[in-house]
């Protein structure tokens, strides 16, 4: 029954590493763009949870509400006044300039929030669960993520292949430069599929801060987790992201039923194995 | 070829040039573009033609006052913003967007916004072939259905100028006669054409008016009625294969 409990356990889990990770495969689909600022984003994005919860009195959950749109126009300006200008034919400038950002991220959150560890209270959803059999019982708050990462995970797949929007996200990725003789502002373009990856990671941080104790120096943990849940579900492909989180989530979760040390080691571990039997992830994207 | 030419041009450039880096390519191009014509424009590999609708479409950057439409400089607009005035190309090579389907790829080319004829049922109208497949995705489409693609997208932004790269290179002789067929119906909707075209005989056949290029500078400019083959050849491959 154990083993059941974890691969549960590891599959609620995923949907948290879902989250992490589909902004940042919606940013590679669009623009060829691996951001290395993600993970500390996500930082940025709990401490601005944080903010709304001591100053407002919010609920986490509720405070979606403020960091979404916030994370969205911190994304579209970033990518518009910084970003744009890194991107070209050459895959280095951008690396450059967000590992740099991710440095500057982490020194400014260090600055203004100090070292402490954080962590958002969220009442009886901290530890109310649901009994499923006499020895299965789930967490309502991890319940509660895997279900947003779904519903998160399904609506990215709407507006990328059901929307005018979508279409030109396919297009800009195909083709930036053509997209333009459309009458299409291509750095527009950019600004938008930034600001709508870092709203979805405002929900991932939200989740993360409720979930985890959190300070400035994790954000790069959480990039290796997006990193290798895109990785494994084949870049490019939506709903292979939420596989590659299950995945890393399973692996984790028996991997710390053998053992509670190996539990990260698990993780990667199941990452490495995929990646040499499938460098390509599980699902790449066919039409290239 | 069209009879309700006006004489009075809608686009012109002057002392148009154009730099790869430290490669010039194009050196004080002075051409001009009546209302309602068609134009063709031929001239060997590497001769600049490309570069040339480069510069009109904006995707590379001029002088403001290098290009004129209707009067207004726009040497130094972005793409997005010229197509909005009405210039569309359909590009060299197709260009079409692979994880797009066809009619996925024409919607894209009404995105500028501009009002007109031209809708999708229009261009299914034009090419019949397109509408079988507007599903399908534009990779799977033959080279000729593709190049309809490429020229409905560029209809599809209404535009009052459509320049065309090499719409035949690569196709079997049949299915070009199938695409400029589709021509003359272009024309009568009041669309001012220019088509690149490496073909000589095609382009005199279509056009009211030649320009050649030869090493990023224009080499002869007349009615295909009054250039004789000499002159063309000459213009055309330049001095050094006259002399050897
Ligand atoms: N992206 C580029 N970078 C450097 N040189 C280029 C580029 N594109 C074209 N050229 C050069 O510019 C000249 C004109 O090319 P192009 O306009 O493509 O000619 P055409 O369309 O008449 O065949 C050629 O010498 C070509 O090598
Ligand atoms: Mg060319």
């Amino acid at each position: 029954m154990s083993w059941i409990d974890a691969i549960l356990q590891g599959t609620l889990l995923g949907g948290q590493y879902a989250l992490y990770a589909a902004g940042l495969s919606l940013i590679f689909g669009v623009m060829r763009l691996v951001n290395i600022a993600h993970g500390d984003l996500i930082i940025l994005g709990a401490y601005i949870a944080l903010v709304c919860v001591e100053m407002l009195g919010l609920h986490p959950l509720l405070s979606m509400i403020i960091v979404c749109p916030t994370m969205f126009a911190i994304g579209y300006w970033m990518q518009k006044l910084v970003l744009n200008k890194t991107l070209g034919n050459d895959i280095l400038p951008p690396l450059l300039v967000t590992f740099g950002l991710s440095i500057i991220l982490q020194n400014v959150l260090m600055e203004v929030f100090s070292a402490d560890s954080q962590r958002l209270q969220s009442g009886v959803l901290d530890t109310a669960s649901l009994q499923l059999t006499d020895e299965l019982t789930i967490g309502w708050l991890p319940l509660i993520c895997f279900v947003t990462a779904v519903i998160v995970i399904a609506s990215l797949q709407f507006l990328f292949y059901r929307t005018t929007m979508g279409m030109v996200f396919r297009a800009t990725s195909d083709k930036a430069e053509i997209v333009q003789l459309m009458g299409v502002k291509k750095d527009r373009v950019f600004a938008l599929a930034m600001g709508i990856a870092l709203a979805v990671v405002g929900i991932a941080s939200v989740f993360m801060a409720m979930r985890t104790n959190f300070d400035p120096s994790v954000g790069p943990g959480r990039l290796l987790y997006a990193f290798e849940a895109v990785i494994i579900g084949g870049l490019g492909n939506i709903w292979g992201t939420l596989l590659g989180g299950i995945i890393i989530g399973v692996s984790q979760a028996i991997g710390a039923q053998i053992n509670p040390g190996w539990q990260q080691l698990a993780g990667h571990l199941a990452f490495l194995l995929i990646l040499i039997f499938r460098p390509n992830g599980l699902f790449p994207r066919t039409k290239d | 070829m069209s009879n309700h030419v006006l004489n009075q041009p809608i686009l012109y450039t002057q002392k148009l040039t154009a730099f790869y880096g430290d490669f010039q390519a194009l050196f004080g191009i002075e051409f001009h573009l009546n209302i309602g014509e068609t134009v063709a424009i031929i001239g060997s590999n590497g001769a600049g033609k490309t570069t040339f609708l480069r510069s009109i479409t904006g995707l590379l950057c001029n002088e403001p006052s290098s290009v004129k439409f209707s009067g207004q400089p726009i040497g130094a607009s972005s793409p997005d913003e010229i197509v909005k005035l009405g210039i569309a190309m359909v590009p060299e090579g197709r260009q079409l967007f692979p994880s797009l389907s066809v009619e996925e790829n024409l919607r894209m080319g009404s995105l500028s916004g501009r009002s007109g004829q031209w809708d999708l049922r229009n261009i299914y109208e034009l090419f019949p072939v397109l509408k079988e497949r507007r599903h399908h995705g534009s990779m799977d489409l033959s080279g000729g259905q593709q190049q309809m693609v490429a020229i409905g997208r560029a209809l599809m932004a209404n535009p009052s100028i459509l320049l065309c790269d090499e719409i035949s290179l690569g196709l079997a002789p049949i299915i070009i006669k199938d695409i400029y067929r589709a021509l003359p119906a272009i024309c009568s909707e009041g669309v001012t054409v220019v088509v690149v075209e490496q073909d000589i005989r095609q382009a005199m056949a279509v056009s009211d008016r030649v320009y050649c290029f030869q090493e990023g500078r224009i080499s002869l400019e007349g009615r295909p009625d009054e250039l004789t083959t000499e002159a063309i050849t000459h213009a055309y491959f330049g001095l050094e294969d006259a002399v050897s």
